[in-house]
């Protein structure tokens, strides 16, 4: 059982690829310009954690982090 | 005009419009790779070329020592020709970039998708009783050219005209600065009476958000910037995505596993539209060289330009293993095919809507069809790499 995973985006990194949209909408947002966002507090629910994990590895600005709690 | 000598050292002399590399570039590219992170050539009045993702990657993010003045490696520097966002630097590029980001978001590219997919079967009904046919020319061509015509809210019989532009800036453009400055000059002329229109009758366009966009004094925009972002959204919008269709259908005609892949597994298709992105990276832009530095332990000296290969960073196994393999499932595939950094390519989210309902459309109807053995597949030359020319037959071989 993997432990709980917070996703995060860095705004000084995320250039809007939407790459995280597209692979895991129920975990991130887009702002008006169409830049990456967590949704909400960022917490992954239980059952998502290969979304969060692959939205990370194909963030082609290495914007994403996933936190382990 | 010139023409050039034909390359025969690679790793010295290379040449991005050399008959080799347009043909098939690939082997070049990991013969450089493997030699040096960066490579140089005298040729184009001195320029550099990354060959790792690494190394394009860290040129991408360093705006203080390359700058995007000029985005096309040609024969000679003519005088620069703004067309902003995209030839824009720090801090001049934000605002530019900002103003037209809301209209290309997946949300406001989601209500142009009917279009498209309308105009896919408008152009699939008028060749699909004919057995074949040249898929560049009668597809993949017109999908960008209808679609952007249609945002940008000028008529989309204008299509031959856009196309010609694009070829004499980004083909013939290369190695003749006379092609370049005329066709400036005529997509001047065309957009003038647009942008006129719209000052006194506003619409739903993005003319009409260049017209009416202030700055943050308050002041419109001058003409020079809303022309040159005009050019920017026509010639950026065009090739590059026929070029990705192109070679999207051109991989599925001669690999029928992973075409009948896609008919069992129709939501594999995203992914699949990524790994063409990746290994088919249509398009290489530039940076001039404005201080020394250095990338990769190579010197790099100002007066340079660099050519910037997201097609050849793509291909790097260093980031993607079987990097010359095409695996449409492939899972990890944070490619570089849209650019990496603040010029990320603001139509990223259109391409890949145009890419999938293209490809989707087709397979619906049309979903065996092969490369015709009797004809030539051409690719088109330097910045934007796809087929010009594609024969295909339709049906199982």
């Amino acid at each position: 059982m993997p432990g709980k995973l917070r996703v995060r985006v860095d705004q000084d990194k995320c250039q809007g690829h939407a790459r995280c949209k597209s692979l895991a909408p129920e975990l991130f947002e887009l702002d008006t310009f169409g830049n990456a966002h967590e949704a909400g507090d960022g917490t992954v629910p239980a059952g998502l954690e290969d979304k969060a994990w692959l939205a990370q590895s194909n963030c082609p600005e290495i914007a994403i982090d996933v936190i382990e709690k | 005009m010139s023409d050039h000598a034909p390359v025969t050292d690679w790793l010295h002399d290379f040449d991005h419009t050399d008959p080799r590399w347009t043909e098939n570039p690939y082997p070049i590219w990991d013969e450089l790779r493997t030699t040096s992170p960066v490579v140089h050539t005298e040729r184009f009045l001195g320029c550099y070329m990354p060959t790792t993702f690494e190394a394009v990657k860290q040129i991408t993010y360093d705006t203080e020592h390359f700058s995007s003045r000029r985005v096309v490696v040609r024969d000679v520097r003519p005088q620069t020709i703004p067309a902003p966002p995209i030839t824009s630097d720090p801090p001049e590029h934000k605002p530019a970039k900002q103003l037209l980001l809301p209209s290309f978001t997946p949300d406001a590219i989601k209500k142009l998708e009917p279009r498209v997919r309308a105009i896919c079967n408008e152009l699939i009904d008028d060749f699909i009783d004919d057995g074949g046919c040249d898929a560049a020319a009668r597809y993949s061509r017109h999908i960008p050219v209808r679609a952007i015509a249609h945002m940008l809210g000028i008529p989309e019989a204008d299509g031959d005209r856009f196309i010609k532009w694009i070829h004499e800036i980004l083909e013939l453009g290369i190695k003749d600065e006379a092609a370049l400055i005329r066709a400036v000059q005529e997509m001047i002329a065309y957009f003038s009476g647009h942008i006129e229109r719209r000052k006194k009758e506003p619409a739903d366009d993005l003319i009409t958000t260049l017209v009416s966009a202030r700055d943050k004094d308050g002041r419109p925009l001058p003409d020079a910037h809303v022309q040159g972002t005009l050019r920017l959204l026509l010639i950026a919008g065009i090739d590059t995505t026929w070029s990705a269709i192109g070679s999207s259908l051109w991989h599925l005609a001669k690999t029928p596993a992973d075409r009948e892949r896609l008919l069992a597994e129709p939501e594999l298709l995203p992914t699949a539209i990524e790994e063409f992105l990746r290994a088919y990276a249509p398009v290489t832009m530039a940076r001039e060289v404005m201080k020394e530095t250095e990338i990769g332990g190579c010197p790099i000296k100002p007066g340079n330009m660099v050519l910037l290969s997201f097609p050849a960073a793509n291909r790097d196994p260093a980031v993607f293993p079987d990097a010359d393999k095409v695996v449409i499932d492939r899972k990890q595939n944070p490619h570089a095919a849209f650019g990496l950094g603040i010029h990320r390519c603001i139509g990223s989210n259109l391409a890949r809507m145009e890419m999938t309902v293209a490809i989707e459309e087709w397979l619906k109807r049309i979903p065996d069809f092969r490369l015709d053995p009797a004809g030539k597949v051409t690719w088109s030359e330097g910045t934007v790499r796809g087929p010009r020319q594609l024969p295909i037959l339709f049906g199982k071989a």
